[in-house]
């Protein structure tokens, strides 16, 4: 139990996906402009992140073993076609919830931080329930890193920005004050 | 699209369209990978290798591909290419294959890649489309050099592991940790929109003070 509230805490604070692993960077910056897009990303990117997961434990479990060498190739396409099979579903069976989250889902299969959570799940060596624990943590992570951004997104809008800064330059800048500040959580394991 | 030369397609990737300070495209590894110039030369290495095989096939094989599974038989293609990579990294450089970790095998979720087949290799002859890649490659390459230069050598006070300013350097930690990726980034962009800046104002003509009566542009 105590493992698991770690690895919750770890993946969300301490090793932030998008701010100290440097994942799914693509979404963080394009989709960080409004805090209700932020949110609805973050939730689609919990939701894929918990499929990934349950996913890999089973490839992990009774495929790869056999065939090693197949990993990054099963992992792309097994996960692709289970959220588009997911994303069926859900248009069929919820219309709203599609509404809410149905534009992004194919968005992130194809994004670094899912196939990062699966690669970092397998690395690490976690089983069912852990990996499920570091899924949720991972995209909560990811959901605070993005809510943040698109805060100080909104209220840089409105204020005077020098011309050479409307670009991304400022939004890095920011970003990179953001990860300096979760740095801070390292702290939380040095006992 | 516009038609474009051999010599265009082989060299807007590397300056005028940099995939990564232009097109914003594929910043993860960008700032991942870049606290050391070994690991980012490494990482350029192994993705320049992915575009150019991936691009050589996807070009190769555009008319048997059809429409409705192009993307699924592109990530194949890359997936297949980035597993040779893992392997011989793995193989020929262990101490950095370890250090980029995950990052090797993220090369197949590398939107670079996987853009330059939907937008060029599946529509362009085999030899243009290695010109392509090869341009493009170089870019991220060059991108890449200049990341984990400005990182290495602030940060750690060395390039390519060679110490450049002798003991009495106090090196910024904070270069070579998560953070200074973002800034070193961030600054690197404001640098390019500053110059972007200067040529506009270099093209713009002259407004002359009230009652000066020289032409615009004319002989002072």
């Amino acid at each position: 139990m105590r493992d698991l509230f770690w690895i919750f805490v770890s993946s969300m604070l301490v090793n932030n996906f998008t701010l100290v692993l440097f994942l799914g960077l693509c979404p963080f910056l394009g989709v960080s402009a409004k805090i209700a897009t932020a949110v609805r990303m973050g939730m689609a990117d919990i939701f894929v992140m918990v499929i990934t997961s349950v996913t890999v434990s089973a490839l992990n479990a009774w495929v790869l073993p056999h065939a090693p060498y197949l990993k990054i190739i099963a992992f792309i396409v097994v996960i692709a076609s289970l959220v588009q099979i997911v994303e069926m579903v859900i248009r069929k069976v919820s219309p709203t919830l599609f509404r809410e989250l149905g534009i992004y889902l194919p968005l992130i299969t194809t994004n670094c931080a899912i196939l990062g959570l699966a690669l970092l799940q397998t690395s690490k060596g976690y089983g069912f329930t852990e990996g499920l624990v570091y899924a949720v943590g991972s995209g909560l992570g990811l959901t605070l890193a993005l809510v943040l951004m698109a805060s100080i997104r909104e209220t840089v809008e409105l204020s005077s920005v020098p011309s050479i800064a409307r670009n991304m330059g400022l939004v890095l800048i920011i970003a990179g004050s953001l990860s300096l500040a979760f740095m801070g959580f390292a702290g939380l394991f040095s006992s | 699209m516009k038609e474009t030369t051999a010599q265009e397609d082989l060299l807007r990737g590397i300056w005028r369209e940099n995939p990564v300070l232009v097109q914003l495209l594929g910043l993860c590894p960008t700032l991942a990978v870049t606290g050391s110039v070994d690991n980012a030369v490494v990482m350029g290495i192994a993705t320049f290798f992915v575009l150019l095989g991936s691009s050589v096939l996807v070009s190769t094989f555009k008319s048997i591909i059809p429409k409705e599974v192009r993307i699924s038989a592109y990530i194949l293609i890359i997936a297949t290419f980035v597993t040779i990579a893992d392997m011989v990294t793995h193989a020929l450089v262990p101490d950095i294959w370890k250090a980029l970790g995950p990052f090797v095998p993220l090369i197949v979720v590398n939107c670079i890649i996987l853009g330059r087949q939907e937008a060029f290799a599946s529509k362009n002859t085999v030899w243009r489309s290695t010109l392509d890649a090869v341009g493009m490659g170089s870019g991220f390459m060059v991108a890449m050099l200049i990341m984990g230069s400005v990182r290495e050598i602030i940060g750690n006070g060395s390039w390519f592991g060679i110490p450049l300013f002798g003991g009495h350097y106090q090196p910024w930690i904070i270069m070579i940790l998560p953070p200074g990726g973002f800034f070193t980034l961030g600054f690197v962009l404001l640098a390019m929109g500053w110059k972007k800046g200067r040529e506009a104002e270099a093209v713009r003509p002259r407004r002359w003070p009230h009652g000066v009566t020289t032409e615009v542009g004319g002989p002072v």
